[in-house]
């Protein structure tokens, strides 16, 4: 017995030690949760506000009924019982009291109801916007298009930036650890930004908690909600529909910074815009495409068809000694730009170069000797039509 | 063994009581409801056990940031198949293992209506449970979808989603000709004098969620047969680009949905209603509103479903017609609460087992409901949809709801199924160990929702780390005291202990306890006379 006694003791030792080991490490995430957080986060539109106190609001209405119920319950429990010699009455119907818990319950609910209507017509109200971007889901990062508003026409792709290594357990975790991206989402403050969501492949979901904000992201459709964030900072959601294998691993986060530092940050993004352009009609040696290719691949094709290009068997093809691959480059390119199956269609993600040199790039590697092994960006752009 | 020594003994009226099949054909063709019964709950525990040991690979995978153990694709595995082998394999099919067991027993019938389609409902089963489970060893293994299984991420898996949509034709087949039995029998074969009012509220209970079951269960079929045959026919039922819409699949799945969570507690709330009368030494206060509730639970099951969809973006009239029409359904749930309630007040209790258990469910199930009716409210709802709050509002109503009630009327009626007393001391210790890592487990969930940590992911943000590691604790305990429960108490129980009383219950009522206990293989064949 003694034995079994110091063993348990010995064993919760080593438990509160591995909990408290790990409540040390990590510190609050800026604009993402706290350590032990125990409520939302904190608002910072007037929407994440309303949501915030009418949950306040509900959890009082809720203990306050749950403390009478069940002190009715327990006070029964303890005095009405047969060991304290309680005889039990026989009375099984009461009209009155039937109706009354009927109809106070009722008159709650319709309490509870009425404030949160407006919250919902407020949410749903996007008109008026003073910038609108579109935000696609898909596997497994965000799009970001600026479609009205300053900085009409920015576009770029946002992916979860925390390295492999600190996934893998292999490097120490960060405090923004899998709330962090390359190119974060960034809008003024004080302004009215209507997101409208849709996605490539399948439903993604697009929140943000500080903002209050969660919209699906459908693919073929289009749905929108909005925000005003009142305070400068950095705020971090994540996608929130289950959208496949990486679905922990596509977040998203939002900067919102002062009208000038917009304005500054608008104007960088349309230079390297335009310094990024490519020339569909440009002519390309094997190599150049090849070696822009890696990239494309390690950035886009990566987490199905793995680096040995091997694949997963059952679930994602193998690139590596593939027919597609090594046979004629047409059936590559249709696959590329319209997808099968889990293979999203890349038409709108990848430029006519990316997807040449992406091609080009698996045609020439591993032990693939294709013959046909380069596909010229004009190829891809013809391919289109 | 059992039986001969009655016969030995036997009573002149018991003499044709082993005029039935041994061995393996005693099961396989088994025609009576309570070798029916038995088999539908050995099944379900089976299940039981092994979406639990799903459960804790999830949990194991938690309990520190980082990938660990599994690769994200056999997560989602794991998160999918934990939830369709619990829905359907362990808590639908145990309640009808008691609906078997315990119906005929209730009304005075003799057995069930259907007595071959009772057995080819149980038989379809096993193959189904094969079939959904041998997916994992698949190309591509077991589906990943969710168990809502979402279009058009349904279409991107392999061969395990075909094999679970046959698996859930194959149950979904299996419950509707079980509900059919059950309404069938309890309209036709109550004994004389049973009017509807006067029938024991389990019975009232499972009759409303036959009707509930024939109502949903086609429309589930209809959906994932689309799925079927978007997958691999050419057709677009959710594919935006071919006309499709995949919003349209949610609308069908949970116009199904709905209605099964109350299918999976509509039978718990008879268990209950059954027990604590009979641990008040009381009548069941308000008998008929009760019933009125129950229906009305029914009806409103029908007009919330869009409650689970306010994140895709729905007009503002229908957002507020659902958050409505869901709040509404407080008020018969908070009716039946108060019933209970008003049933122990002024009892004359005591608290074995399964009054433990009932008293249990009623405390840890409204923490559910509460929750439930704070995800009614749909601008809180959009902050909690899609996070751990969901996974512990669902799990509170069914662990804590349909589970417990199910382990309450295990320990209420096993001793009219084995003749065996189980150990009172061990139940007891299975009750607390489980209410106790219940809550280790899930409680914690509610903060890591309200903090945003979003539901079906295979890793998270540190910050997250030390209540996932708590709520993994409790499931690994949670998980062994279900075992401790097959080993310690289950098992005894069945192979001896105090022999039962036919009423082992002094204030139980029903014509469950006119019978010997066990209860021998037939009963009521002359039906008896309710007054």
């Amino acid at each position: 017995m003694n034995y079994v006694k110091r063993l348990t003791l010995l064993s919760m030792a080593a438990l509160g030690l591995t909990i408290f080991g790990s409540a040390s490490a990590v510190n609050n995430m800026d604009g993402g949760p706290a350590v032990h957080q125990l409520n939302f986060q904190t608002p910072v539109t007037s929407i994440a506000a309303d949501i915030y106190v009418l949950h306040n609001w509900m959890i009082g209405i809720c203990v306050a009924i749950f403390l009478a119920v069940f002190g009715v319950m327990f006070y029964s429990i303890l005095k009405h019982r047969k060991s304290l010699g309680h005889k039990s009455a026989s009375f099984h119907e009461s009209t009155t009291v039937e109706i009354a818990w009927t109809v106070v319950p009722f008159l709650i609910v319709v309490l509870m109801a009425l404030p949160a209507t407006k919250t919902v017509v407020a949410m749903k109200d996007t008109s008026n916007a003073d910038i609108t971007i579109k935000a696609t889901g898909m596997q497994w990062k965000w799009g970001y298009d600026y479609l009205k508003g300053d900085g009409e026409g920015v576009a770029f792709l946002s992916a979860l930036s925390t390295p492999r290594d600190q996934i893998l357990g292999v490097a120490p975790k960060g405090d923004n650890y899998l709330l962090e991206v390359d190119h974060p989402l960034v809008v003024p403050v004080n302004k009215k930004i209507r997101i409208v969501t849709t996605a490539n492949d399948v439903i993604h979901a697009w929140g943000v908690p500080a903002l209050g904000v969660k919209q699906d992201a459908i693919p073929g459709f289009v749905r929108d909600t909005w925000f005003k964030a009142e305070k400068v900072g950095t705020y971090r959601g994540n996608c929130y529909e289950l959208c496949g294998k990486e679905h922990a691993f596509m977040p998203i986060v939002v900067n919102v910074v002062s009208e000038e530092d917009y304005a500054k940050w608008v104007a960088e993004q349309k230079k390297a815009m335009a310094a990024n352009a490519d020339d569909p009609n440009k002519t390309w040696t094997v190599a150049e495409l090849a070696t822009r290719g890696e990239k494309v691949y390690a950035a886009n094709c990566v987490a199905c068809h793995q680096a040995n290009g091997k694949g997963v068997p059952g679930a994602f093809p193998a690139l590596d000694g593939s027919q597609m691959v090594n046979g004629p480059q047409e059936g590559q390119i249709a696959i590329l730009l319209n997808g099968k199956n889990a293979m999203p269609s890349w038409k709108g993600t990848l430029s006519d170069t990316e997807i040449a040199a992406v091609i080009t790039y698996t045609r020439n590697n591993w032990s693939n000797k294709a013959d046909d092994n380069i596909v010229q960006p004009a190829e891809v752009l013809a391919a289109r039509k | 063994m059992s039986t001969t020594l009655d016969h030995a003994h036997g009573h002149a009226d018991h003499a044709h009581d082993d005029h039935h099949p041994h061995g393996w054909r005693r099961w396989l063709y088994a025609t009576n409801h309570k070798d029916i019964g038995t088999l539908y709950l050995w099944f379900s525990f089976t299940m039981l056990l092994t979406g639990g040991v799903l459960a804790l690979g999830i949990r194991a995978e938690l309990f520190k940031p980082g990938l660990q153990l599994f690769q994200p694709e056999f997560f989602n595995q794991l998160t999918t198949m934990h939830g369709l082998i619990m829905v359907f394999g362990a808590i639908m099919p145990a309640f009808v293992g008691f609906a078997n067991w315990m119906i005929p027993l209730q009304i005075g019938a003799a057995d069930m209506a259907f007595a071959r389609m009772n057995n080819f409902s149980f038989w379809l089963l096993p193959p189904a449970a094969i079939l959904l489970v041998s997916s994992f060893l698949m190309p591509g293994g077991a589906t990943a979808a969710g168990w809502t299984l979402y279009a058009p991420l349904s279409t991107q898996m392999g061969i395990g989603m075909d094999m679970g949509i046959f698996a859930m034709h194959i149950m979904g087949a299996s419950s509707i000709m079980g509900s059919i039995n059950i309404i069938t029998t309890i309209l036709n074969m109550r004994a004389p004098g049973m009017t509807l009012m006067k029938m024991p509220m389990f019975a009232w209970t499972w009759l409303i969620t036959a009707y509930l079951l024939i109502a949903v269960m086609p429309v589930l079929a209809g959906a994932i047969t689309m799925t079927l045959t978007d997958r691999h026919f050419g057709t677009s039922f959710f594919n935006a680009a071919g006309g499709g819409d995949p919003v349209m699949y949610q609308h069908i799945f949970w116009f199904f949905g709905h209605p099964e969570v109350y299918i999976m507690i509509l039978p718990a709330f008879g268990i209950v209603s059954q027990i604590i009368p009979a641990f008040a030494r009381k009548p069941l206060f308000g008998y008929a509103s009760m019933v009125y509730a129950t229906s009305s639970i029914a009806i409103l099951s029908f007009i919330v479903w869009a409650h689970h969809m306010f994140a895709t973006g729905m007009p503002v009239t229908s957002q507020l017609f659902f958050m409505y029409a869901t709040m509404l359904i407080a008020v018969p749930t908070g009716v039946k609460v108060f019933n209970w309630i008003a049933t122990m007040w002024q009892g004359s209790m005591t608290f074995e087992t399964p009054m433990l258990w009932a008293v249990g469910f009623i405390f840890v199930f409204t923490m559910g409901g509460f929750t439930g009716l704070i995800c009614a409210i749909t601008p809180v709802d959009i902050q909690l949809q899609d996070t751990y709050y969901v996974v512990a509002h669902f799990h509170y109503v069914l662990v804590a709801g349909s589970l417990f009630a199910l382990f309450a009327g295990f320990y209420y009626w096993g001793p009219k199924w084995t003749g065996f007393m189980y150990n009172e001391t061990r139940g007891k210790i299975h009750f607390w160990a489980s209410l106790i890592t219940f809550n280790v487990t899930f409680f914690p969930m509610h903060f890591l929702g309200l903090a945003g940590m979003p539901r079906r992911y295979a890793d998270y943000a540190a910050q997250f780390t030390d209540f996932n590691m708590i709520a993994s604790i409790g499931a690994f305990g949670f998980g062994l005291s279900q075992v401790y429960f097959l080993f310690f108490v289950v098992l005894p129980s069945i192979r001896g202990g105090e022999k039962a009383a036919a009423k082992p219950w002094d204030g139980a009522e029903g014509l469950e306890w006119t019978v010997p206990s066990p209860a021998p293989f037939h009963t009521f064949e002359t039906p008896p006379t309710v007054k």
